[in-house]
């Protein structure tokens, strides 16, 4: 692996050298002829000059300086890094889906509407609802039009009082900042001593301003909500709704579904549980599921068939539509390629290798290392370092540096917020014994070195610890001359 | 099937080491009312060979001609070098997450840093974040912006505007006590209403949704009079290789979908919208930012920066809930340009640019078709059709040729008129064929025997 | 640490009475527990202060915090070594002197007599022990 810094792309231009050349056409004529100069530009636009071969090398070059599944364990908390089977890529690529046009007539895009149909009809038989909307690009995404589908249905319902989100304290960022873009007064619950849900602080937000409760579960502590159903009923007898954040769907799978548990809305994250690839940070999607009467609610289109024939339909009380064309279509796929290839058995499988393997990695590291709620867990668990700043200086965050430089990529660190110091790990279920007793040796060795070299890691990755209070203080956000 | 390693075996040892004699014992923390006790009501798992075999299956119902695709309005076909998809499937590229641990993630970053700054080159911004979902999300979330930024609530928006994103606009506005007014094309392009001191911004797109290029100059001065933030929507950014880009026309944020600068037409996504804007909204800008630094011994590096904008800081206090970006996209994107460069990306536009000029005086010389507008146009044109459009476009799709686009949906006062859009993708001969068919269409004898 | 002349909040500004016009920073303390400063959002000239009412927004790395106002009044100055506009932008003046140079802005007060009801740096201290 080279590790030598990778010059920009504007370092290695030479003024008049070509890459790729695109069909040429001679009509006849110049369009320019026919347009007023000021909307012209005669200037070239600023793009970097390189042969075809040089740009291959720079972003060969610049794929070497990351980690990814492919090349090392990624137990990153609350992202399921698991393995992105190859096989989702080659039917995501089948021209009849990469080469379709998002404005084509449903007729001559029934192949594409039948595969979403049937994509719809499988994603709510795994979370146990009734209906289905494939738009959202993302789980932030997905929050945020289930929201808005809970402010049309209580303003249909002339309950227009009903401004209260409730999210646990434990719960990922993006719950509260969409709750609060819909529209919402956020009110945060804390977590009792076990690490669920503390019910006592819950009981006075059950009235008649709650809209929604908003979870994740299991929890991101890795922890199966044990009060699920007494909430349920609560926020239900209060006249409030139950949102499921599905970011940690894939403990559950085939194993338990949120529409059994009671919740009334959910959203899934495809490239978690269902293997899409994260790519350096999306493209997701983030699938949107409702129960009973919601349904009428979810924004436009969903697909349905009549008589045979696979169309787009608007649902009668719709918020309307949340994004341009019709989903991340190819992640769909994706998504699609995975369930089918898995079934009922295979599904149910990955739930439990995920919630084995966690407990596995938990069972190893307990004693060396302090977890912060020590119950059986589901798929993550939480460990802490507070002890180990106190007495030896050396923070979570070292800790995950240090695991950079024996080649794992680092556990997700300081969250959830309500655990000092947190280090969460998720291994996934596509993890062999093996690779997880080899984390888990580096992980014992880490506990015992010598606190300076842990402080100052990483030492053999390509740069050391950034400076980002330089990056924020006097931001270099685009390359201009004079750089260097 | 699936891709869990466990053999049974190891089930055993992991088993023995948590101190548990069955999987099912580690679900018992879920109550017996919310396990599921039956197999999920699925279809039957199917190899890796069988599967394939039903995705073909379903793709091949699909109708996608190579080069008989006459539809734009709003996603653009455009020749993709194969390098391009050789590198998004680099397993460091695809398989990486969002870099939170920079150390080992420059490659993701530097790649970040390079679109921004191509991106900005092209608009001629001083600021564009990562890529967001779609160029419609990327208008919504400028809005907000402008919204934010100047404490008014009147937003302008051009007919031109993609209708779906005025849709979306339609569907979020509320969210920030915003108050939508639509300002009428005339002969296909946008002229502002009065603009007082109530309104936060105006948006315009160009070259709009019926093809047409904005007097982006008049339409911007006249916006910052009113004290207002003028909001370009870039339609093609190809184009942006040969007219004159917002920043130069008074642009102050401009948002637009990549897709046809690197990306597969994919039904729709997915794409990468963008948000660039000039320094001084830099701090409410949404989305990732990837900046340049220094590492603990004075190499340079890039991170993540400006983080206290976002949600996993601010919460419910976030300008944007947006948590990721469209990451594989924007780089497929910064690979396009890096390979296509300053000429090939011109002769991108200018071949697109050519055809659709060269269509223009084939159609208006068929019986029974009409130009519709009178105005300067890049790639797209609309046309008046004798007869039914709708009922032509099915005849051109039984002769395998996809498109355009029936504006009647979206522009009652177009019936009966398509919108066709060029690129280097088609060439001319497709273009001649486009022809024939639309002079035989309506007379279907002839048309059973063109040559 | 904590300045004698100065009145507080338990928001941790400060505010330093000249006549009418106040001048208000953040204090050691909140500059501590912030860590690097890169960025404070102030309000323009002519902002109309409220009491215990949001004026702005300090930003580090990784948290961002309100700032509420401890007086009525109206913003007459704000320090311009905090503008990112500057040439002399320079955040990191409010970690290396919150009480001079990291000054934030100047107000016209409304009640100059309701800044002696503010904390003194006695109260401050006391709210801020055991933290």
């Amino acid at each position: 692996m080279s590790l030598t810094a990778e010059p920009t792309l504007f370092e290695k231009t030479s003024p008049g050298r070509r890459g790729v050349i695109p069909p040429q056409e001679n009509t006849g004529l110049n369009w320019r002829d026919e347009v007023a100069a000021e909307l012209v530009s005669e200037k070239p636009p600023e793009l970097p000059e390189l042969s075809e071969l040089e740009v291959m090398r720079h972003f060969v070059r610049l794929s070497q300086l990351n980690y990814g599944i492919d090349t090392t364990m990624y137990p990153l908390g609350s992202c399921t890094m698991k393995y992105n089977p190859r096989i989702n890529e080659v039917t995501a690529r089948l021209p009849g889906f990469a080469r379709l046009h998002p404005m084509q007539s449903e007729d001559t895009a029934q192949g594409a509407l039948e595969m979403m149909y049937h994509l719809q009809n499988h994603l709510a038989e795994i979370t146990g609802m009734d209906g289905i909307t494939l738009q959202p690009a993302a789980g932030a995404q997905g929050e945020l039009t289930a929201l808005l589908m809970v402010a049309a249905y209580y303003r249909k319902r002339g309950e227009d009082q009903r401004k209260v989100v409730v999210v646990p304290d434990s719960s990922h960022g993006t719950n509260p900042a969409s709750a609060a873009l819909a529209g919402f007064d956020v009110v945060t619950v804390p977590s009792n001593a076990n690490g669920d849900v503390d019910l006592e602080a819950l009981k006075p937000h059950l009235n008649e301003k709650l809209a929604c409760l908003m979870l994740t579960n299991p929890s991101t502590l890795g922890l199966f909500e044990n009060g699920i159903q007494t909430i349920a009923k609560g926020v239900h007898e209060a006249g409030g709704l139950l949102y499921y954040d599905g970011a940690n769907m894939n403990a559950l799978l085939g194993n338990a579904r949120p529409g059994d548990m009671g919740f009334d809305l959910v959203h899934l994250n495809l490239h978690k549980t269902f293997s899409t690839p994260h790519g350096g940070g999306g493209p997701g999607a983030g699938p949107v599921g409702a129960r009973g009467e919601l349904v009428k609610y979810l924004p436009a289109p969903v697909v349905d068939r009549v008589d045979g024939k696979f169309r787009f339909f608007k649902p009668e009380n719709s918020i309307g539509r949340i994004r341009t064309f019709w989903g991340n279509f190819l992640v769909l796929v994706r998504a699609y390629t995975y369930i089918r290839y898995h079934g009922p058995q295979g599904l149910k499988e990955v739930g439990e290798g995920a919630v084995l393997a966690a407990n596995y990695l938990l069972s190893r590291l307990k004693g060396h290392y302090e977890v912060a709620y020590d119950r059986t867990c589901m798929h993550e668990f939480v460990l802490t370092a507070r002890t180990s700043k106190k007495e030896k200086n050396v923070k979570a965050m070292d800790i995950a540096k240090r695991l950079l430089d024996y080649g794992y990529y680092a556990p997700t660190v300081y969250f959830p917020l309500i655990v000092e110091e947190a280090l969460m790990i998720e291994p996934t279920e596509t993890e062999s014994l093996e690779t997880l007793n080899r984390f888990a040796d580096t992980m014992l060795k880490i506990a015992e070195e010598d606190p300076d070299l842990v402080r100052s890691a990483p030492h053999s990755t390509p740069v050391s610890r950034l400076d980002e209070v330089r990056a924020a203080r006097k931001p270099v956000l685009r390359w201009e001359e004079g750089l260097s | 099937m699936n891709y869990v390693p466990h053999t049974a075996g190891d089930r055993q040892k992991m088993l023995a080491s948590i101190g548990k004699q069955e999987v099912s014992e580690l679900f018992d923390s879920i109550p017996p009312g919310a396990r599921l006790t039956r197999a999920l009501n699925l279809p039957e798992q199917l190899s890796e060979y069988e599967v394939a075999l039903h995705l073909e299956e379903l793709a091949s119902k699909n109708m996608v001609p190579s080069r008989l695709s006459f539809l734009g309005a709003g996603a653009y076909r455009h020749f993709v070098p194969a390098v391009v998809d050789t590198i998004i499937q680099r397993s460091e590229f695809m398989t990486a997450y969002t870099p939170y641990q920079p150390e080992v993630s420059q490659g993701t970053l530097q790649s970040i840093f390079e679109f921004q700054t191509m991106m900005c080159n092209l608009t001629g911004m001083d600021v564009c974040n990562a890529s967001v979902y779609d160029g419609g999300c990327a208008a919504v979330d400028a809005v907000f912006m402008a919204l934010s930024i100047s404490g008014r609530h009147k937003v302008v928006v051009s007919e031109g505007l993609h209708p779906q994103t005025r849709e979306l606009l339609r569907t979020y506005i509320d969210t920030h006590a915003g108050e939508l007014i639509e300002a009428p094309l005339q002969d296909g392009r946008t002229v502002w209403p009065e603009l007082n001191d109530e309104v936060a911004c105006t948006l315009f797109q160009t070259p709009n949704f019926l093809g047409v290029i904005e007097d982006g100059a008049a339409l911007c001065a006249r916006t910052k009079e009113a004290g207002a933030i003028p909001v370009v929507s870039v339609g093609d950014p190809c184009s942006l290789a040969v007219l004159k880009r917002p920043g130069d026309f008074g642009g102050e944020i401009v948002v637009g979908d990549a897709q046809p600068i690197g990306l597969p037409l994919s039904y729709g996504g997915p794409y990468a919208g963008f948000v660039a804007c000039k320094k001084q909204h830099m701090r409410r800008i949404p989305g990732r930012l990837c900046g340049m630094t220094v590492d603990s011994q004075g190499r340079r590096g890039f991170c993540l920066t400006l983080q206290a904008r976002e949600q996993h800081i601010r919460r419910d206090k976030a300008f944007s809930n947006i948590c990721t970006n469209q990451g594989l996209c924007a780089l497929a994107v910064t690979v396009y340009l890096a390979l296509l460069g300053p000429q090939g990306l011109k002769e991108v536009a200018d071949a697109s640019a050519n055809l659709a000029h060269y269509f223009k005086k084939q159609v208006a010389s068929l019986d029974g078709y009409k130009l519709v507008l009178n105005q300067p146009f890049f790639h797209e044109v609309l046309v008046e059709c004798p007869g039914s459009a709708e009922a032509l476009l099915k005849t051109l799709e039984g002769r395998g040729i996809v498109g355009g686009y029936l504006v009647e949906k979206d522009y009652p006062q177009y019936k009966n008129c398509l919108l066709f859009c060029f690129t280097e993708a088609n060439g001319k001969a497709a273009v001649d064929e486009l022809v024939n068919a639309l002079q035989h269409a309506h007379r279907p004898l002839e048309g059973a025997t063109r040559s | 640490m904590i300045p004698e002349e100065l009145r507080y909040t338990e928001e941790h500004e400060w505010v330093r009475l000249q006549g009418d016009v106040a001048e208000i920073g953040i204090t050691h303390f909140a500059q501590d527990q912030l860590g690097d400063i890169v960025f404070v959002e102030l309000p323009a000239v002519g902002f109309k202060l409220q009491t215990g009412k949001r004026f702005g927004v300090v930003e580090s790395v990784k948290t961002v915090s309100e700032l509420y106002s401890p007086v009525d009044g109206e913003v007459v100055e704000i320090n311009s070594v905090l503008s990112q506009d500057s040439d002399q932008f320079d955040p990191e003046a409010v970690n290396r002197e919150p009480y001079g140079a990291g000054w934030m802005i100047k107000a016209k007060v409304a009640d100059p007599g309701a800044v002696s009801k503010l904390l003194d740096a006695k109260g401050y201290a006391s709210h801020t022990e055991g933290h």
